[in-house]
């Protein structure tokens, strides 16, 4: 049998036009059994438009003061005890002239150059590290906190040379063997990846205050800096407070009664 | 033909082989999927279980934007029922065996999620 143009094209036609037709229900059923995601913030989370640190360091006078707060962090956040140079810091202590080395003046006094200073994160208002990573794996929330996602962190450590404070880690090596007991409620971080401090974010949101500062009891202080009643706005006002680095201008926002 | 006993034996012998996929899997048991050991203290996933069967992954993808992005931390279910979104702390601890949930799964289907390289599986199953 011999078919026309006419009669192949009609045939075709229908068979397209059925085809379209059954697609498109089944598109239909699947976007109604979709589901559709909604989410919202913990009745309990502790807000703020700029988070701030004040560590008094008049306080911290023995090994035992800055320990605690040191193993407080270690153990909420799986930090790997690695000894040498590959060792992974959130929060350390170190000599005032590598804390402060903007200030040169060679007679000052003895005391305060001889205390040791709590290093952190910063979480620096112009953040240099968050500027150079090309994967957005380092942010900058609307808190102030300058926050990781380690599914994004390709290990490059750009950050790590952007960051004029030292205050990031790489994972040279899978940092689980090196863990002592690993908490269940905090992931623990892979090989090749930069970690540091994240102001205990988690914490936070969850209506809690930073590891280290519960455990300072009192020697840390932790709130809004732009909120002028704010328990850090009143330390900052009646004390004399230093930041790391100022010619720099990250702005950090972690402030050291000195 | 020439040597046609030859090329018609070969032929049949061809077409055997060639559509052996069609009439094996005719005569073979219907495939089933693998057995998963589910919660037995919880009778309700966060999301149906057909959705969760093929949406994980996203599901877990926008948890993650969500918690670590924008703060919001509680993921509010399509029934009005409200979870934690996270991995260790909502999902691992109804689905506490790794090795018989996750895996089996992942094992038949050749995938590979590098989850477990930083979020830590229940104590037991490792």
């Amino acid at each position: 049998m011999k078919r026309s143009r006419r009669q192949f094209l009609k045939v075709a036609s229908l068979s397209v036009a059925g085809l379209g037709a059954q697609l498109a229900a089944g598109g239909m059923t699947k976007a109604a059994a979709a589901v559709k995601p909604s989410y919202k913030e913990d009745a309990l989370a502790l807000k703020a438009k700029r988070w701030a640190m004040v560590i008094d360091t008049r306080e911290f006078t023995s090994k035992e003061d800055f320990d605690a707060c040191i193993n407080a962090c270690n153990t909420a956040h799986n930090i790997p005890h690695i000894p040498g140079k590959t060792e992974i810091k959130w929060i350390w202590k170190d000599a005032y002239e590598h804390t402060f080395t903007d200030t040169t003046n060679k007679y000052q006094s003895k005391e305060i150059e001889d205390r040791e200073y709590f290093m952190l994160c910063n979480h620096c208002e112009n953040p240099p590290c968050v500027r150079v990573c090309p994967t957005q794996a380092t942010y900058k929330l609307e808190s102030g906190i300058v926050a990781m996602d380690y599914h994004r962190c390709i290990g490059c450590r750009f950050c790590m040379a952007g960051c004029p404070f030292g205050a990031r880690s790489f994972n040279f090596t899978d940092p689980r063997p090196y863990i002592k007991e690993v908490n269940p409620k905090f992931p623990t971080r892979m090989i090749g990846v930069v970690e540091k401090c994240n102001f205990c974010v988690e914490r936070l949101d969850a209506g809690k205050l930073p590891a280290c500062v519960e455990a300072a009891q009192g020697k840390i202080h932790f709130g809004d800096l732009s909120d002028p009643e704010s328990e850090v706005r009143k330390l900052l006002e009646e004390n004399f407070t230093l930041r790391r680095k100022p010619s720099l201008g990250t702005e950090p926002g972690v402030f050291y009664i000195i | 033909m020439y040597n046609s006993k030859y090329v018609i034996s070969g032929l049949v012998i061809f077409l055997a082989v060639f559509s052996y996929p069609f009439w094996g899997n005719l005569a073979s048991k219907d495939y089933t999927g693998p057995k998963l050991s589910l919660p037995t203290d919880q009778k309700q996933c966060i999301e149906p279980v057909e959705f969760m069967r093929s949406q994980h992954m996203t599901l877990l993808n926008q948890w993650r934007d969500s918690a670590l992005r924008e703060g919001k931390r509680v993921y509010v279910a399509s029934n009005g029922a409200t979870w934690d979104a996270s991995l260790q702390k909502t999902c691992m601890s109804c689905h506490t065996n790794k090795a018989e949930f996750c895996d089996t799964c992942h094992l038949e289907n050749a995938v590979e999620p590098y989850c477990w390289t930083c979020h830590v599986p229940p104590k037991g199953n490792e």
